[in-house]
């Protein structure tokens, strides 16, 4: 499973963040930001789902099988 | 010292007058229809504006008045959705409604950048102030706010009966505010007038309303003069001194967004907390479970954003259109209900309940699209350390008198009276 943020939907409600810090940060303008390549760890899966469900601007796309 | 010209005496007289725009008649008194002749200043509304908007929402979801010189109210998620990010078709130039409708000629940048900005404008205008309003920045901001709700729960020893609202939330946002414009601590009494007389005051006469906003801009005028002469590292000397498109800001600019800093920050936050506390004193097994694991705070708080969301916006149409079955006008006033989108079935499980362990909650009490709020992470910052140290403080609490509760009417709603037995 990879993780994407559409920088264009992206305001920076900073939920992703909050429920997922290890798979996301900020940026200086509080701008989500994927951490890394994007690839979510089996473990964490769980993690990505919570904070793409929770994205108030439909910003986080998950692609599965990657 | 270079004197800076941009902040000399007479520019500011013309701040004096509520500039020229369009003034409506001020209809007030009970609604015959909600879906006909809504307000949402009518003390019915303060009470219990959900069964009011959950009905709408059914049978009339665009509903509309003719009071505030016309206007509609939008109750689906979906249809508040596309009103906020459709910013072609509606301004953001006022954002409060009432009875005076600003100037068209005010667009894009309108009186309090970047809330009541338009693209392409409002993008930079924001742009300059969301590094103050980053997780690192604010939570610089936390320790000062937790001291504070430790000191004002000491106040309250040896008392049974204290107001949650008046005597503990109100003080939060105040302080944090002042600090980070860097006006006196002891200035806060001010701040809460000047707050209520922007969003509360929209049905005074307009001599009233001209005479109460003289006394926040003067009272800016002196803060801005005292930044000039003594700069010290917060948002005020940063607002004097900060570029846009390789220029100063205008002093309207400049005064605007110091206006906004402090409306937007205070009786939101204020409420937000107010109306948290009402339900843990009102829900006693919500209240035991959160003094019991304090680390479902942050998803509770979520859920008390969703269904007790404190802030409703207003847009004005820009051209005469027919929008999702509602024949809007050119000036026509648009609010987005952000409480009522939260409590749409269509987009939330049990939208009526408060789930504090709700694990999906794409809620919109800090708004959608270009205008999200900006002091959202501040407002969360907020809300955390109040109940956190309440609930450590004073784990077992419970309403004082239930129908004493003071709900706030307007735009911006939550507890304004909440005496709590502790
Ligand atoms: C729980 C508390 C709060 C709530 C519910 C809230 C809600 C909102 C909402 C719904 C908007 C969108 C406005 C629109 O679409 O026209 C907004 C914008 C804004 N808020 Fe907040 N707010 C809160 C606290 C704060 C705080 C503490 C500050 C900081 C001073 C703040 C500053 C702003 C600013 C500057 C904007 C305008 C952003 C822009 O136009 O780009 N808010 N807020
Ligand atoms: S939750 Fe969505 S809007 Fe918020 S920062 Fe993350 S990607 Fe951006």
């Amino acid at each position: 499973m990879k993780l994407q943020i559409e920088a264009g939907l992206c305001q920076g409600h900073g939920r992703c963040y909050d429920l997922a810090p290890g798979l996301f940060g900020d940026d200086e303008e509080g701008y989500g930001t994927v951490l890394g390549d994007g690839v979510v760890p089996p473990e964490q899966q769980d993690d990505a789902r919570r904070a793409a469900l929770n994205c108030p601007e439909h910003a986080i796309a998950l692609v599965e099988g990657t | 010292m270079t004197v800076d010209n941009r902040f000399a005496g007479h520019l500011w007289e013309r701040r004096d007058g509520e500039s020229p725009g369009i003034r409506s008649e001020i209809v007030t008194g009970p609604v015959a229809d909600w879906a006909t002749d809504f307000s949402h200043t009518e003390p019915e509304w303060a009470q219990d504006p959900f069964s009011i908007q959950d009905d709408l929402r059914q049978r009339c979801p665009i509903a509309h008045t003719g009071r505030f010189g016309g206007a509609w109210l939008a109750t689906r998620y979906e249809d508040v959705a596309a009103i906020a990010y459709d910013t072609e078709h509606f301004s953001s130039r006022s954002v409060i409604m009432g009875n005076f409708r600003p100037p068209r000629e005010l667009a894009p940048i309108g009186g309090s950048p970047p809330i009541t900005s338009d693209p392409p404008f409002h993008r930079a205008a924001r742009k300059l102030l969301l590094p103050a309003f980053t997780k690192a920045a604010v939570s610089k901001q936390e320790p000062a706010a937790r001291a504070l709700c430790h000191s004002l729960i000491d106040a309250f020893d040896g008392r049974d009966v204290v107001d949650a609202a008046a005597e503990y939330a109100q003080y939060i946002p105040i302080r944090v505010i002042a600090d980070m414009l860097g006006f006196p601590a002891g200035d806060g009494a001010q701040f809460r007038e000047f707050a209520k007389n922007t969003l509360e005051g929209i049905n005074l006469p307009p001599e009233e309303r001209v005479t109460r906003k003289s006394a926040l801009f003067y009272y800016l005028f002196a803060q801005v003069h005292d930044h000039l002469e003594n700069p010290r590292d917060d948002l005020t000397t940063f607002l004097i001194n900060a570029d846009l498109n390789g220029r100063k800001l205008d002093v309207s600019h400049v005064v605007g967004t110091m206006t906004l800093l402090l409306i937007a920050g205070i009786d939101t936050t204020w409420s937000a907390i107010g109306a948290s506390l009402w339900h843990l004193a009102a829900f006693p097994r919500d209240r035991e479970r959160l003094a019991a694991e304090p680390g479902l705070l942050p998803v509770a708080i979520e859920e008390f954003l969703r269904a007790y969301a404190p802030v409703t916006m207003a847009r004005l149409v820009k051209q005469d259109l027919h929008f999702r079955g509602a024949d809007m006008k050119a000036d026509d006033w648009v609010l987005l209900s952000f409480p009522a989108a939260n409590r749409d079935p269509a987009q939330f499980e049990r939208p009526g309940e408060v789930v504090i362990d709700r694990e999906v909650n794409r809620h919109a009490a800090f708004g959608l699209g270009i205008h999200h709020c900006l002091g959202a992470r501040l407002a969360r910052m907020e809300l955390q350390v109040a109940l956190e140290v309440w609930l450590q403080r004073i784990p077992s609490f419970s309403l004082a008198d239930p129908p004493a509760v003071q709900w706030s009417a307007g735009q911006v709603r939550g507890p304004r009276a909440l005496a709590l037995r502790i």
